[in-house]
């Protein structure tokens, strides 16, 4: 009976829509985030006006991804931390200061006790890493769930005293070079994973998608719950198999510089062909990494307890603990997680840069605040998605890579951050007054 | 009292006190299995305290719990709901931002198998169990701040019953309601107390509980003046024991009751 009614009452409400609404409610597309996306492409087809052409090029697109994705981690673990009406201001210092442990590590210490070079020294140094971040996190989680203080107290201590260390470590020296193996973490030429592989992870990637969409319409089915029309559904899949394909195509595009393709060839005794060797680059590992810990914090925040626990209490942190959730259990391991988040940036970047410095991840707090906030997470606490602050990253990055392409001074680059950064925020606030 | 079952809930010399203000001082109260007791007293009497330290919110001082007859030990929300104490609080304690049935699962979730959320099976006994409260009720996938305070109200009862819940306590339950869903959350106590649960209703205002209500313990400045079964009783007389804490007749004092003779 019950059923009848509802979807008698949906279709007299969807009859009276326009399109574009109905459109909208049928597909179950988040507008916001498609605003996000739509914000992204003027400013990447601004920039490659305004570049002549230099900024949709598979080279610079292959350089974006790369750039982004050690913010891209770190605001993962943001968004989890603002929806529970916190905020982390020391995730730089952590990148620097366990950059700076696991440089120690492989370059000093651990050729000492395994000899130069040894296969494990990568996976030892990355490990040693996530515990001491997640450690780092956990202690900065703790004084904030157990002894009441204010997050933003906690870790604007965390940002003096954690880029302390990283001096003190090494007395401001810099530590170089990085394992090899471990500098595949970084990207660039060898970093990447190839046009072969490339396209089997955008296959396995439809597949996951095609798998998801079937499952969750059987899901509904066997609850009879109301269904998305059919054309919604081979339309949400079309569009997202025809993104992911697109971006293999376009990191694919992109060929290994001459030099490296020739001593490559002369190495593996391929004969030099006139037109030069189109090795592909393929997707950077960097990227394979952000993505992975994308969906991995996905999942967490809307498939496990844990996430629904996180933004009950960012939505109400009364009603989350009368209704018996160890609250501040869930703030410790949150600020854990973000530490260790923290980890993996450092060692994408140490990586990328081949070296760990007193000043690396300097400013990143910051960066990353901005990924979450622009990605539509709210400071006020209980909104916010991890794939919304990803892109709020690539925004970041995009808006930063356009100014040096176009040849905006320094200065000027940090002015249009900040003032994105407020007028994006504006915007969003906005939309969510009419929203209501 | 001539009721000689055990009581389902006895609360017993019950004392907390902040920073030396005796929120609750020496209270008592009991409740029977299909019973309905409302606690009556003034803003800051201490009822909505000595409650709060059933359903595990605050810790108690001094005294003792009983559930059944047997010493209960209730050190916060969790152990309280162990005992089958569900609690539906003034400010409806829901969380705003997740919908009705991240709400009623809150803190109990389904999982499946492999140790993820079974959203779509907490949908559906939600589903159930709303179309009992409010059949009319259809916006599941919303967040709880778009619905009205009743539909929030019946969110909020929902998870109470949806756990078996064998005490039930609902503090000012109508205070954010209108008429028409006041009509119905009496309905609802009414049906409950059908099925044997025991209810604590607590409100400043005796016209809202007086009807529905077996029996009636007030407080005031933190003591139990006195309890007195509803027939017995008029509403001046309850309002007389709110206000002066004069205990009439047919009614039982307690350690608040003024001093007479």
């Amino acid at each position: 009976m019950a059923d009848i009614t509802t979807t008698a009452a949906n279709r007299a409400r969807s009859a009276s829509e326009n399109p574009v609404k109905r459109f909208f409610r049928a597909t179950e597309i988040d507008t916001r985030l498609l605003g996000m996306v739509g914000a992204l492409l003027i400013i990447w087809i601004g920039f490659n006006i305004l570049s002549g052409g230099l900024f949709l090029t598979p080279r610079n697109l292959w350089n974006l991804s790369v750039q982004t994705a050690s913010v891209a981690v770190m605001a993962t673990g943001m968004v989890l931390v603002i929806v529970t009406r916190n905020i982390d201001l020391s995730v730089g210092s952590i990148l620097g200061f366990v950059g700076m442990i696991m440089g120690v590590l492989q370059a000093e210490i651990l050729p000492q006790v395994l000899g130069f070079n040894h296969p494990a020294t990568w996976i030892l140094a990355l490990l040693a890493g996530l515990l001491l971040g997640a450690a780092i996190g956990a202690l900065h989680g703790a004084i904030i769930a157990f002894l009441n203080v204010p997050s933003f107290i906690v870790t604007l201590g965390g940002l003096l005293v954690w880029r302390g260390a990283t001096w003190f470590v090494t007395s401001g020296r810099t530590v170089a070079p990085m394992d090899a193996t471990f500098r595949l973490m970084g990207g660039g030429t060898e970093g990447s994973i190839g046009a072969t592989a490339s396209w089997i992870v955008g296959a396995l990637a439809c597949i996951a998608i095609v798998a998801t969409i079937i499952n969750s319409r059987k899901q509904r089915q066997r609850f009879g719950f109301p269904q998305r029309p059919m054309w919604a559904e081979y339309f949400l899949t079309a569009v997202g198999c025809a993104l992911v394909l697109g971006a293999i195509a376009v990191v694919n595009s992109y060929p290994w510089p001459v030099a490296i393709a020739r001593k490559y060839a002369d190495a593996n005794g391929i004969a030099w062909p006139d037109g030069g060797l189109f090795i592909p680059h393929g997707i950077a590992i960097p990227v394979l990494i952000a993505i992975i810990v994308g969906i991995v914090m996905t999942f967490i925040a809307t498939r496990l307890r844990f996430g629904r626990y996180v933004f009950a209490l960012g939505g109400n942190p009364e009603a989350a603990e009368l209704a018996g959730i160890k609250t501040r259990w869930v703030t410790v391991k949150i600020f854990a997680l973000m530490g260790m988040l923290c980890a993996i940036a450092a060692a994408i970047s140490t990586a990328r840069l081949n070296a760990a410095t007193n000043a690396q991840g300097e400013l990143d707090e910051l960066y990353t605040i901005a990924a979450a906030v622009i990605g539509g997470t709210s400071l006020a606490g209980g909104m916010g998605t991890i794939a919304g602050a990803m892109l709020g990253a690539l925004v970041m990055q995009s808006l930063q890579s356009g100014m040096v392409l176009v040849g905006i001074d320094t200065p000027f680059q940090r002015i249009v951050v900040g003032m994105v950064l407020v007028v994006a925020v504006w915007l969003d606030t906005v939309y969510r007054a009419r929203a209501k | 009292m001539t009721d000689t079952r055990t009581p389902l809930v006895e609360m017993r010399n019950i004392s907390i006190s902040f920073g030396g203000i005796h929120a609750v001082d020496n209270a008592s109260v009991d409740l029977y299995p299909g019973e309905v007791v409302a606690l009556l007293g003034h803003n800051g009497a201490g009822k909505s305290t000595l409650i709060k330290i059933l359903s595990g919110a605050y810790k108690r001082d001094s005294g003792d719990i009983l559930i059944n007859g047997e010493p209960a030990d209730i050190n916060n929300p969790r152990d309280a709901k162990k005992y089958g104490i569900e609690t539906i609080y003034q400010t409806l304690a829901v969380a705003d931002n997740v919908d009705a049935a991240a709400n009623l699962y809150l803190g109990r979730e389904l999982r499946t198998p492999w140790g993820t959320l079974d959203d779509v099976a907490m949908e559906a006994k939600t589903r159930e169990v709303m179309g009992r409260l409010n059949p009319n009720f259809q916006r599941f996938k919303e967040p709880v701040k778009a619905l009205s305070g009743g539909q929030r109200q019946s969110v909020a009862i929902a998870r109470a019953i949806l756990f078996n819940a064998r005490i039930l306590i609902m503090d000012e339950p109508t205070a954010a309601l209108g008429p028409q869903e006041t009509a119905q959350v009496g309905e609802l106590i009414k049906q409950l107390k059908k099925e044997g649960i025991g209810i604590f209703l607590i409100s400043h205002d005796i016209h809202d509980v007086f009807d529905l209500a077996d029996r009636v313990s007030v407080m005031k400045n933190g003591q139990v003046v006195g309890h007195a079964r509803t027939e017995d009783v008029t509403k001046d007389e309850v309002l007389g024991m709110i206000i002066l804490g004069k205990v009439p007749e047919k009614a039982i004092p307690g350690p608040g009751a003024m001093q007479t003779t």
